[in-house]
């Protein structure tokens, strides 16, 4: 009985060893490490196929070569997108584990972090010592303060907007969401084009490295070069460490406990002696922190932004955060991944594979929201959640 | 009168109280709102008369006739009464007072458009409580039908009858119930699979299914040439000019714009009273007691034997079926349409209308449509040009009419939490016994329900476990 006793309080968190630890935060990174070997391979192998069924239709170009040869892009590309929805529709599960219903605003605070590293370089650029800035320096410290200026906002948002109407019907509330939304499109866009930033806005950086060429694969004549370019390294291990870091903070800590808890059930939470505002007030802050940082990096990947960048990514890690199961974490950043991969190969390969006749990059805007609908009424729980039926 | 005597007597009432119940006894609001009828309009008309070109004292003006219709809901007259004004208004003076100025003409016809949309949008959003975002989807559907049919766009598509495209403007009237049930019809393939959903889902789709809808109208250029892509369609066809013998008849002599305009008028016109009639039927049927009763409460509305379903479709097909119609009437009014014209902002437009007007409330919808088409059209580029005469270098960043995102986001934010309600509410909301501005939650009391039907605990559950194995 006691050894058992013990057992049951040492899982309770009081003495966990470092593996358990380990576990729990390194746990759902395997998880989604498995899911990108999955996709990869999986749509790798689909594409692959599809080349050699329809290696006859093209005249000009062998199929095949052509498949093989932009492949290696094709998955770094989906690697970029997939950090870039799960890290965004972290925000939106977040909130929908505490409060249940759609943020429509995240897409916008993921925008302003992108305005933030935009507002970085701008004045580093003018004090002239943008040049000579450490590039690590510069990225470490635009991804704090993009997170810093988002989670604020976020929380701030959550005070103002949402939480006098947290009684009212889900409706009102979704409504408040957007109306969110619109109001920071317009705010930054009037600051912005007030300041030197303009409406276009161009990201600065210091010089960040070359490509970096993982290997070169002879095919043929040709050569498959497998190249990341620097900036797309940069978001995808800068979104890693991120996403260590927030499974240390939800699954280690007591703070991750108290989400969890008012996840879970919010009276019986508040009934356990948590603050129940400011866990939801937390929720924001990490979620909103998160999408700044997503902003920053997106911004220092592509370039140039505009006030309304937020809305498309906005909805899509939607879509990934109901592709992964809402409310789940884990499922969260398995859902963006997936997205991100799907995404990727129906831009790349589908104006390949039609011969120019379907404009590949438009139409993957429409795979993203096919496969929301395709989910919402085949498997509404996501791809890691639980079948539940609605109560009353 | 009576009543304004001494205020010793009644303290409790204030002057206005006092001065509203003075002048709503008897016979007395008949007189105020006959005077006010024939004043406004006939100083409206008489200052077009001299002056032509739109100016702050005609705006005014124009604003006070519309007020009129507002007047006449608010006040304590018989139902006859306001039909009678309200009809004569609409058919005789309006149109009149239109043919002085296109920018006023082009105006009401603009807040006829919006209405019927609003009217659309609040059974979706009002009746029945699903939250539609893509619903400018169903207007750039018809809005499409007839910009292809009328123009030579269609001969890439049925390349069989190329020699009968583009259609002539007799079809338009034949087109007109056709857009009433394509938009139908896009209604049914988008609410079948998604109306399962709950409430939030079923915004993200919608929104979803509208930008799908615009993204293929940018991208069907290629294979097949539907919708010109970007470019978009130009010259698309007029409607007949079928009441040209009427105004010669009469010894009416407009020119082509201005008859052209009263034909577009009294087309909106006959929709949104067509629409009135039904949405007004529907709202006080059974159905749309079933629509409330699904807003109030989806499970207890099954439990009652309401078929869902069917009462969703319902709502939906009703809504898209009327923005279909607009969208066409839309379409041959503008005579060019592209993508852009469609997008999400369109939807938020519109739903921003019904939340001022009140979600739910037939009259709230006409007056939010109306004012938010009179801030968009009249308000914003009045301000603007005001400030452009005083101020000297004004950024083109703080252009007044660029703000209507702005304007937008506050006024769903701020109505959402000070007047969910609406300006004009709903009748069966206000006989309800819970206030919609409840005390601010301090924290411990979330709704029951909101936390019984949470679908997703399996996160924690699943880190519970992980701890406790």
């Amino acid at each position: 009985m006691t050894a058992q006793g013990e057992a049951v309080s040492g899982s309770l968190g009081t003495r966990r060893s470092i593996t358990t630890i380990l576990g729990q935060i390194f746990g759902p990174l395997l998880q989604i490490f498995y899911f990108v070997i999955g996709s990869a391979v999986i749509l790798g192998a689909i594409v692959i196929i599809l080349a050699l069924l329809l290696r006859g239709t093209r005249d000009d170009i062998d199929l095949l070569q052509g498949t093989l040869i932009i492949l290696p892009q094709v998955i770094v590309d989906s690697l970029v997108r997939g950090f870039l929805y799960a890290m965004i529709a972290l925000g939106y599960t977040m909130v929908y584990g505490v409060l249940e219903f759609i943020n429509f605003a995240h897409g916008e605070i993921f925008m302003v972090g992108a305005f933030v590293s935009a507002g970085f370089g701008l004045v580093l650029a003018n004090s002239g010592a943008l040049e000579t800035f450490n590039p690590f320096a510069f990225v470490v410290i635009a991804v704090l303060l993009g997170a810093a200026v988002s989670g604020t906002l976020a929380v701030s948002i959550e005070r103002v907007a949402y939480r006098p109407m947290r009684n009212s019907p889900r409706l009102v509330l979704l409504i408040s969401t957007i109306g969110m939304s619109l109001l920071l499109q317009d705010l930054v866009r009037i600051i912005a084009t007030m300041t030197p930033l303009g409406f276009n806005a161009r990201v600065q950086t210091p010089n960040l490295g070359s490509a970096l060429t993982l290997a070169q694969i002879p095919l043929g004549e040709r050569t498959i070069n497998v190249i990341i370019d620097s900036r797309s390294l940069i978001f995808i291990l800068a979104s890693i460490v991120m996403l260590i870091f927030l499974n240390y903070l939800v699954n280690v800590t007591r703070m991750g406990k108290a989400i969890r808890a008012v996840a879970q059930d919010m009276p019986t939470a508040s009934l356990m002696g948590i603050n129940v505002n400011n866990i939801i007030a937390l929720t924001f802050l990490i979620g909103g922190a998160l999408g700044g940082a997503a902003g920053v990096l997106f911004g220092i990947r592509v370039q140039a932004i505009n006030p309304y960048v937020g809305f498309l990514p906005g909805v899509k890690a939607f879509t990934a955060a109901v592709l992964g199961g809402i409310g789940n974490i884990t499922g969260a950043m398995v859902g963006g991944i997936v997205l991100g991969f799907l995404e990727a190969f129906v831009a790349s390969y589908l104006s390949l594979f039609t011969a120019g006749q379907f404009a590949g990059a438009n139409y993957a805007d429409i795979a993203a929201f096919s496969i929301l609908i395709i989910i919402l009424i085949f498997k509404p729980e996501g791809l890691l959640g639980e079948a539940t039926t609605q109560k009353v | 009168m009576a009543t304004r005597t001494n205020p010793q007597t009644n303290t409790n009432q204030s002057l206005w109280e006092q001065l509203t119940s003075a002048m709503s006894r008897g016979i007395t609001p008949y007189i105020l709102l006959t005077a006010y009828a024939i004043v406004v309009p006939f100083l409206a008309i008489t200052n077009l008369m001299a002056d032509a070109r739109p100016s702050l004292y005609g705006d005014i003006l124009f604003v006070a006739m519309l007020g009129t219709f507002l007047l006449l809901h608010k006040a304590p007259v018989t139902k006859t009464y306001s039909y009678v004004v309200a009809g004569i208004l609409l058919c005789v003076v309006l149109p009149y007072f239109g043919t002085f100025n296109q920018l006023y003409m082009d105006v009401m016809i603009q807040i006829g458009m919006f209405c019927v949309l609003t009217l659309g949008l609040n059974v979706v959003v009002g009746f029945a409580g699903l939250l539609d975002l893509g619903y400018i989807a169903f207007y750039a559907v018809g809005a499409y039908l007839w910009a292809i049919f009328s123009t030579n766009q269609a001969a890439n598509i049925l390349p069989a009858m190329a020699a009968s495209f583009p259609l002539g403007p007799e079809w338009f009237i034949i087109f007109l119930p056709l857009a009433l049930v394509i938009g139908a019809i896009f209604g049914v393939l988008l609410g079948l699979p998604v109306l399962r959903l709950r409430g939030d889902y079923l915004a993200i789709v919608t929104l979803g299914f509208g930008e799908v809808i615009r993204v293929l109208m940018t991208n069907l250029d290629r294979p097949i040439n539907i919708s010109n892509g970007a470019q978009g369609i130009k010259d698309i066809g007029q409607p007949p000019l079928f009441m040209n013998p009427l105004f010669s008849a009469v010894g009416f002599d407009f020119n082509r714009a201005q008859i052209s305009q009263l034909h577009f008028y009294v087309m909106v016109l006959a929709v949104l009273a067509i629409m009135l009639l039904v949405v007004n039927r529907l709202n006080n049927s059974r159905i749309g007691r079933a629509w409330t009763a699904i807003r109030e409460d989806e499970t207890a509305a099954i439990a009652m034997g309401v078929p869902l379903v069917q009462m969703k479709l319902l709502a939906f097909v009703t809504g898209a079926s009327f923005a279909g119609v607009m969208g066409m009437i839309f379409a041959a009014k503008l005579t060019f349409i592209n993508p852009p014209t469609f997008d999400l902002i369109r939807s938020i437009n519109i739903l921003a209308m019904v939340i001022l007007g009140g979600m739910g409330s037939i009259p709230g919808a006409l007056l939010g449509a109306t004012l938010v088409t009179l801030l968009n059209l009249q308000l914003l580029p009045r301000i603007t040009a005001e400030l452009e005469a005083r101020v000297e270098g004004l950024p083109a960043a703080l252009d007044p009419a660029q703000y209507q995102r702005m304007i937008f986001g506050l006024l769903l934010v701020l109505m959402t939490i000070f007047r969910p309600q609406g300006l004009l509410p709903e009748e069966r909301r206000s006989g309800e016994l819970h206030s919609d501005n409840a005390p601010i939650l301090t924290q411990e009391g979330p709704e029951p329900v909101a936390t019984a039907d949470k679908p997703t605990t399996e996160d924690s559950d699943s880190t519970v476990k992980q701890a406790g194995g």
